[in-house]
């Protein structure tokens, strides 16, 4: 197992390496764009694009070029936006990235448990007209669109029923878990639920897939002969044997979410999160930025993938020796 | 005389009677298992034999409530040690699994949960009827592991199923099946899955059993050389219904259902006299759909006559009994007659219509 780790956590390191070179030549060495012209912005002077293209190096060769760029990066942590002068990228993805980890955290957190409750119980409850009513509630789920839902939890949170029974609800925002933890929750408790309804059917629907599946399997026969409990047969047998498959969607998942991909829920409910620095600095075309923002998705995305190849060893045991 | 069906019980362990299991289904009401009766002694073996699709597994799985089919209905009676194991609620039966009637099942590649180590497997067993703590399951585990020979079984205790070989799986399985010492094991075709080598060494192993824990077997096969190893009473079954049954040295040395003929001829036997290809019986099974209101095997029987119209019963002894509308006293004469005229014509393939009776539809399936 730990030799797996190990081996699971070089493929990752290499990966990363192979994710950052890519996006520095696809930001910094496409042929045609020159970025020196990006930074110095629209109608700069030659004498300005000269030192622009010192400064940052764009006159070294390629490799240098890279490595410049990634001590800039990670190790002086330097690299200031070409847009708003003087903003280093570092501290804004350091500031932005726990405003998405909460969000996305809580979110999973109650997406995870309210699709093991409506999965399990539908896949128990086949045949009834519970399984069906079930499902339906999780197609709904899936089917509203976040800023959709965000908007609708909002008027009615923020503004209609802002007076009677929501005016517990603080201002839209977000207050950091460090600073006053009841406030953060309450802060993040309709965008948690909101982001956790697009994806509690999905994973509902999955996991009543693959329980059904599984107790079609020879081994629940032969744990019914042993004389189980049918509650039994579903939560040790059936249940632990499904949980392989979702807990791999789960990843792919939570990585993508965590990368930036939870952006419009962070737009609607106002929240400062990597996704909305993604999306301020693609309309600035903030080179620097950028490249920090995709780094850090790739980061999350990354170790989300070796987390859930780790789990995976360690929930199936068929998997430890590739 | 169609009690003689069933010897008379005298601490019989289970008593099966009348046992008939249907499902509806969108093309009409099928019937798996139509009327089948039988008793089991202590410490007998009993072996189920008949082609895929007869009823055996289906008649097994419904004595311990097994089937969750929702269309499945199950009649008829089974007592063991004089409670009916039909009449009985979930929970009385569930308490019966595994403690007083083991199953074990065909393929031991899928039979066990593959995220849980053998030994776990087989301490949950012991723990779902036994009130022993973890360690103590697990050394009993290790005990039995050991028992059913597995090498080393300190260490392989710990091994995950896909670990295991086949014939190891099956061994892990057979003692998960003995580890609360059930009066009855039932195995479903326990050797089907393995080589010719693990196969005998199974055999072997549920014999010594029988003997150590002293348990009664039914076995479930389709293969005849399997029930002659191990079984001292044969149920051989055709179409859901028993077609005969009888103690082992009765059936197999004078066979009297043209079927029993059939399966006994097609096990190769090395002293015989040699045919070209082994006697096979015409035609396959009927479907379940679409089985004969009179004798069932009749569509596919070379001596086929105008009485198998009608339904035979089990008939014809007091412990060897058959469903066949021929005359008893001529039956060995039939049979000789059947094989010399296969070995003379030495394609007993082509043997398939000695009358013409068989109809186009029943064989061309």
């Amino acid at each position: 197992m730990l030799t797996f780790i190990g081996r699971r956590t070089a493929a990752a390191v290499l990966v990363l390496f192979t994710i950052s070179v890519l996006v520095f030549l696809i930001f910094f060495a496409t042929p045609g764009v020159d970025p020196a012209a990006r930074i110095a912005g629209r109608n700069a002077d030659p004498a300005t694009l000269a030192q622009v293209r010192h400064e940052f190096g764009l006159d070294r060769p390629i490799p240098i070029r890279y490595g410049l760029m990634m001590q800039h990066l990670f190790i002086a942590r330097d690299l200031s936006s070409f847009v708003n002068r003087g903003d280093l990228v570092i501290p804004q993805i350091l500031h932005a990235a726990p405003v998405t980890l909460s969000l996305v955290i809580g979110a999973a957190i109650i997406w995870m448990v309210l699709a093991f409750l409506m999965g399990t119980a539908s896949a128990a409850k086949r045949g009834t007209a519970f399984d069906p009513v079930i499902m339906l509630v999780g197609v709904v789920g899936v089917s509203i669109p976040a800023y959709w839902l965000g908007e609708v939890v909002n008027l009615f949170t923020q503004s209609r029923w802002h007076s009677g029974i929501f005016s517990w609800v603080p201002p839209l925002g977000y207050v950091p878990l460090s600073t006053n933890p009841a406030q953060w929750a309450l802060h993040l408790l309709f965008p948690w639920l909101t982001l956790a309804a697009l994806y509690a059917g999905i994973y509902a629907r999955v996991l009543r897939g693959e329980i059904l599946e599984a107790l079609n399997e020879d081994y629940v026969r032969t744990a019914r002969a042993k004389g189980l409990t049918e509650r039994r047969i579903m939560v040790r047998h059936a249940l632990r044997c499904s949980l392989i498959p979702v807990v791999s969607l789960f990843g792919l998942d939570f990585g993508a979410l965590v990368g930036g991909s939870a952006l419009l829920t962070e737009v609607v409910f106002g929240l400062p999160g990597v996704g909305k620095l993604t999306i301020d600095s693609l309309q600035n075309l903030d080179l620097p930025v950028i490249m920090g923002c995709v780094m850090y998705a790739a980061f999350f995305v990354v170790l989300a993938n070796a987390v859930v190849d780790v789990l995976y060893a360690a929930l199936d045991p068929r998997a430890r020796r590739a | 005389m169609p009690d003689a069906a069933v010897p008379p019980a005298g601490d019989a362990l289970l008593e099966v009677r009348d046992l008939t299991v249907s499902f509806r289904t969108r093309r009409g009401l099928v019937t798996a298992v139509d009327g089948l009766s039988f008793s089991l002694g202590r410490r007998d073996v009993l072996g189920i034999v008949g082609e895929s699709g007869s009823g055996k597994s289906v008649s097994m799985m419904s004595l311990l409530k097994l089937i969750r089919d929702p269309n499945a209905r199950i009649e008829g009676e089974a007592r063991f040690e004089g409670r009916d194991l039909i009449a009985m609620r979930d929970k009385e039966i569930r308490a019966l699994r595994g403690r007083e009637i083991a199953m074990i099942f065909q393929d031991p590649m899928t039979a066990m949960t593959p995220v849980y180590t053998v030994g776990w497997q087989i301490a949950e067993q012991i723990r779902t009827h036994e009130s022993v703590g973890r360690r103590a399951a697990h050394e009993r585990a290790i005990q039995l592991l050991d028992e059913v020979g597995i090498p080393d079984p300190g260490r392989r205790v710990n091994d995950y199923p896909h670990e295991f070989s086949g014939g190891m799986r099956q061994r892990a399985v057979i003692a998960m099946a003995l580890a609360n010492n059930p009066s009855l094991l039932i195995a479903d075709e326990p050797t089907t899955a393995l080589d010719v080598t693990t196969q005998a060494q199974i055999l072997a192993l549920m014999r010594r059993l029988r003997v150590d824990h002293g348990s009664s077997i039914i076995l479930i096969t389709h293969d005849m050389g399997v029930v002659f190893d191990i079984a001292d009473n044969v149920l051989v079954m055709y179409a859901g219904r028993a077609a005969e049954q009888g103690p082992k040295h009765d059936v197999f040395h004078r066979p009297r259902h043209p079927y029993t003929w059939g399966l006994l001829s097609s096990v190769p036997r090395p002293r015989a006299e040699r045919v070209s290809r082994l006697p096979t019986i015409p035609g396959s099974p009927p479907s379940p759909l679409s089985i004969a209101p009179g004798c069932p095997f009749a569509p596919r029987c070379r001596l086929r006559h105008d009485k198998c119209d009608e339904r035979p019963e089990l008939a014809g002894g007091i412990v060897h009994v058959d469903a066949c509308w021929l005359p008893r006293d001529r039956r060995q004469e039939l049979r000789r007659s059947l094989i010399e005229k296969a070995v003379s014509e030495g394609d007993p393939g082509d043997l398939s219509e000695p009358t013409d009776s068989l109809s186009g539809s029943d064989s061309a399936r």
